[in-house]
């Protein structure tokens, strides 16, 4: 047995305050694997110790939610019997070590805990943020990164057979050291087929399932609570291996198991593997479990008690079963190959009792491993001063080159490359896929259709947390409305940086608060998420980067899209031109892409002219008056009319308004959104019911994009012009040998 | 005229396959597991897309020893219409129920579009109710697509009419564009793109329902 030292400790990332707490939990000094067991459990990873006290300032609840944070994922009622569950889970420091195999094993990660509940998950998404691809430094490895991590997203996505259906992918030198992966997953059920993650039932036997152990992954969760230092590439051997073949295997006996009746619970072995599955079911049902691990079945031999207890292997689920009905569930899992063994019973005195070959090596109650471990309330100042605050000069020699760039810039040009790898299809649901404002999958037993969209703005963000968080909130929510969608419920995925810095803990807490105040003004509570934090690099934090997934529903029914389709149509800018400011500029992508600086404050946000605008825009949309619709965000009303193009459409745009134009142009205030229309007086009585402005812009034209202010010409450009630097321009910044 | 969608534990187009023909077409289809040995009283088989075992070693290769393909294969042989889509192509392939091989995409990387296809052959089961040149828009997703056999192969396919479907943009390098073809007997089939995803408005293409209505034509003929 090894003696706990001071050393010992600090290697488990435990402080001494922490190791004395666990002593008192326990009344005696932990074992080594006792001592394993607390450090992952009281990982930032796995106890948010950092963010909890923050994370309860979220609403929660509405009349949708039927079951809301603490679980797997949080489910939403859809009507007609149905239900949904969703949620984001972010691998951000795997996927930094091992780009393919910590993207696949993100996808492997977040689908079981979809269908861990019962549903069977019918759609992903990915936000990603990456280094520039052109980075002076670190270009190459953004390149590898970015190729690993896509690759290993459509891996497991595709073989699995869920859809990936949208995301997003954006660039910034503050990603240089890490990258962000963040993966939403989105599943469907019946209510009476959702399950929950509870040991209950004193004796009732707990059976583990899926694929064997093995030493990979041991640590994992740890690792994601600590900054990367030069030492982190010995780390790859925490990063897990996934098979999603296997996973393939599992759900579908997973949900064929839940059919029989005799499953009690079920919980998937995430992060902190078996530890936290078997703590967490106990101490959620006020149970106990008792097991041998000489039961477990292994891919390795010589595994100690602590590698099989720390282990992340993937494609694992630990069930607890009616007692006596054992053999349903067996007989389910032997059709689909897969082990099954039940390696416990669950027990009324509260403990996680771990055996080895009889022996006791491990007895700690599941409350002190679940619900105590530590909670800090981190000192926090102000969010640091990421940019100075007055705009420098400048001044466009080129607008009609100015757009060109954006379109052909990282964040804004087409992500083809990308999600043409997805299989963003597969269970023909997919109404609207990859490259819209929203990605839509229908609900083939119902009417009704989901919505989803996931966004996040570090610049803004970055700014001002708290006002970037409301932005984002407003964005996601303005995405689904230009579909037509209601929004619901959202996720959310706060990745940042070293949470025990105050002016990093700072950005954090101004972001939850931002975010608690939108989600509830536009009634989309958080019904779960994830924290990331520590996503630093020797020193360097990222932008506070907020990921936001909101949900939302609709009639199935062909959606509208973005592209304008017919000639001669009226084009409305539903919200009018919004509030251009110089001082509000500074996070644009005009001042990123063109200006080459960050200044200032995040455009401004009016939430209850932004309701408004959301309100006409899915009325105009229900009403099938809009033939086309496309929010504003990055690069303003050029870029936005520009996308509008890029299905063969242009248009001519006559405006008169007094603005420096490249404010006009490329300012990224929010409630704005670009309809074609055939029927523009009804939707601008549609607009003027909700008090909302909708000043008819121009006309759609063939071949060309024309704007004009008053009598100057900004933009004339040809459609090929614009969709050529669109287009490929990803494909060249990844292969810049080519060109 | 009753559809069979054969189901390996790594299909996951077995439901888009069903769906298609049963829901969006109105056809009774049904499942068949693939540890079955018999087809039951199906009339035409579906091998769907997906990755049968899991496709880490060649795409297909272990279908073809599961207990299902024998029962496929004697079906076959007495006359039975058999649809490979996608991953079932690839077990058509590699079960020798159809010559050549399907190879990595030429741009390594798996694509997934609505892609072009242009009928090369009306003179089949599986397309009599299409025009010759007509222009089908289906969607593929694959990564391993790329068809490929030896000249003479490919110069027998021609001669005899074999190849079902052309790319008209050729995505993944297939030889001589080719999507789709059928065997000697024209009664088994493969191809990479899926009709099974274009039977629904809602999917942006009803262009792949030509095969299924095809195929129970052929078979209502027969039946005569």
């Amino acid at each position: 047995m090894s003696v706990i030292t001071p050393d010992l400790i600090a290697q488990h990332q435990l402080t001494p305050d922490e190791f004395d707490k666990i002593v008192s939990l326990l009344g005696r000094e932990p074992t080594y694997t006792e001592l394993g067991i607390f450090s992952v459990m009281w990982s930032e990873h796995c106890s948010y110790k950092s963010s909890r006290l923050h994370l309860k300032k979220l609403p929660t609840r509405s009349k949708h939610v039927l079951v809301g944070p603490g679980e797997n994922a949080g489910i939403i009622d859809i009507g007609g019997g149905y239900a949904i569950a969703f949620k984001i889970e972010s691998h951000n420091h795997p996927s930094f070590i091992e780009p393919f195999q910590g993207a696949a094993t993100g996808v492997g990660g977040i689908l079981r805990d979809i269908f861990t509940m019962g549903a069977r998950p019918i759609a992903v998404m990915d936000a990603l943020r990456f280094g520039p691809l052109d980075d002076a430094q670190c270009g190459a490895r953004n390149r590898r990164i970015l190729e690993g991590v896509v690759s290993g997203i459509a891996h497991y996505g595709n073989c699995f057979g869920v859809p990936t259906v949208g995301g997003e992918c954006v660039f910034e030198p503050s990603y240089n050291g890490n990258p962000l992966v963040n993966v939403f997953a989105l599943g469907v059920f019946k209510h009476d087929e959702i399950f929950f993650g509870r040991a209950s039932g004193v004796g009732n036997p707990v059976i583990y399932v899926g694929a064997k152990t093995g030493r990979d992954g041991v640590h994992g969760a740890t690792m994601a609570s600590a900054e990367f230092t030069e030492e982190s590439k010995q780390k790859r051997p925490n990063v897990q291996v996934g098979d999603p073949f296997l996973e393939k295997l599992l759900l579908e006996a997973c949900l064929e198991a839940m059919k029989t009746g005799a499953i009690v619970g079920i919980q998937d072995m995430g992060a902190a593997g078996l530890t936290c599955s078997t703590c967490e079911m106990g101490s959620r049902a006020g149970t106990g479990i008792d097991f041998d691990l000489q039961y477990v079945p292994q891919r390795e031999t010589g595994m100690s008690p602590y590698e099989i207890m720390l282990s992340e292997s993937q494609e694992r689920m630990l069930l607890v079963a009616e007692k006596g009905r054992e053999e349903e569930v067996f007989s389910v899992f032997r059709k689909w190959g897969l082990d099954a063994v039940t390696i416990g019973t669950v027990t009324g005195d509260g403990l996680l009792r771990v055996r080895d070959h009889g022996a006791v090596v491990a007895e700690i109650p599941n409350r002190a491993l679940a619900d105590e471990a530590p909670l800090y309330n981190r000192p926090y100042t102000k969010p640091r001063q990421l940019a100075p605050p007055d705009a420098p000069q400048f001044e466009s020699a080129s607008l009609e080159a100015d757009l060109l760039k954006i379109l052909g810039s990282g964040d804004v040009c087409s992500k083809r490359w990308i999600w043409e790898q997805y299989d963003y299809m597969v269970r023909t649901n997919t109404t609207a896929g990859p490259g819209g404002d929203a990605a839509i999958v229908r609900i083939k037993e119902t009417n009704t259709s989901v919505a989803m969209s996931l966004d996040g703005n570090g610049r803004f963000s970055g700014l001002d947390p708290r006002e970037g968080a409301k932005l984002l909130v407003a964005e996601c929510c303005r995405n689904l409305s230009t579909v037509g969608a209601q929004p619901i419920a959202a996720t959310n995925n706060l990745n940042f940086g070293n949470p025990e810095r105050p002016e990093i803990m700072a950005q954090l807490v101004e972001t939850i608060e931002g975010m608690a105040e939108a989600c509830a003004f536009f009634e989309t509570p958080i019904t779960g998420g994830n924290v990331s934090l520590y996503n630093e690099t020797l020193g360097d934090a990222i932008f506070p980067s907020p990921v936001l997934g909101i949900v939302g529903l609709l009639d199935t029914a062909a959606p509208v899209a973005i592209p304008f389709k017919n000639e001669g149509r009226d084009v409305l800018l539903i919200g009018g031109f919004g509030r251009p400011d110089a001082g509000r500029f500074g996070g644009t992508q005009y001042a990123k892409q063109v200006v080459g600086e960050f200044w200032g404050k995040p455009p401004a946000l009016d939430m209850d002219y932004e309701k408004r605008v959301q309100a006409a825009i899915r009325e105009i949309a229900r009403k099938g008056l809009a033939e086309s619709a496309h929010d504003l965000s990055d690069g303003g009303l050029a870029v936005a009319l520009a996308e509008c193009t890029f299905g063969g459409m242009g248009a001519a745009i006559e405006v008169d308004f007094d603005v420096r134009p490249e404010l006009l142009l490329f300012d990224e205030s929010p409630s704005r959104i670009l309809v074609s229309t055939a029927n523009a007086e009804e939707v601008k009585k549609i607009a003027l019911f909700h008090g909302v402005e909708s000043p008819r812009i121009g006309v759609t034209i063939k071949e060309r994009l024309r704007i004009g202010n008053g009598p100057a010409t900004l933009i004339d450009c040809s459609l090929d012009n614009l969709r050529g630097a669109w287009d490929q321009a990803l494909n060249r910044s990844l292969h810049p040998e080519h060109v | 005229m009753k559809f069979g969608v054969v189901v390996f534990p790594g299909s996951n187009c077995d439901h888009d396959c069903w769906y298609a023909p049963a829901k969006n077409l109105g056809f009774p289809t049904e499942m068949i597991w693939h540890d079955s040995s018999t087809l039951g009283d199906v009339d035409a088989v579906i091998l769907p897309g997906g990755f049968a075992y899991g496709d880490y070693l060649r795409c297909g290769a272990i279908a073809k020893f599961s207990r299902v393909m024998t029962a496929v294969k004697k079906f076959a042989n007495d006359g039975g219409l058999v649809i490979g889509i996608c991953n079932g192509f690839q077990i058509l392939v590699e079960s020798g129920m159809l010559p050549g091989a399907l190879l990595r995409n030429r741009g390594l990387k798996f694509i997934c579009r609505p892609v072009d296809l242009r009928v090369e052959t009306v003179d089949s089961p599986f397309s009599a109710e299409a025009a010759k040149g007509q222009i089908l828009r289906m969607p593929i997703a694959h990564g391993e697509g790329c068809y490929f056999a030896d000249d003479r192969t490919l110069d027998e396919l021609e001669a005899e009419d074999r190849v079902l479907v052309r790319y008209v943009d050729n995505p993944n390098g297939s030889l001589r564009n080719i999507a789709g073809i059928l065997n000697e007997k024209r009664n088994v089939m493969g191809l990479m793109p899926h009709p099974d995803r274009a039977c629904d408005p809602l999917m942006g293409s009803t262009d792949g329902a030509v095969i299924f209505n095809s195929m129970a034509a052929a078979f209502a003929a027969i039946a005569k």
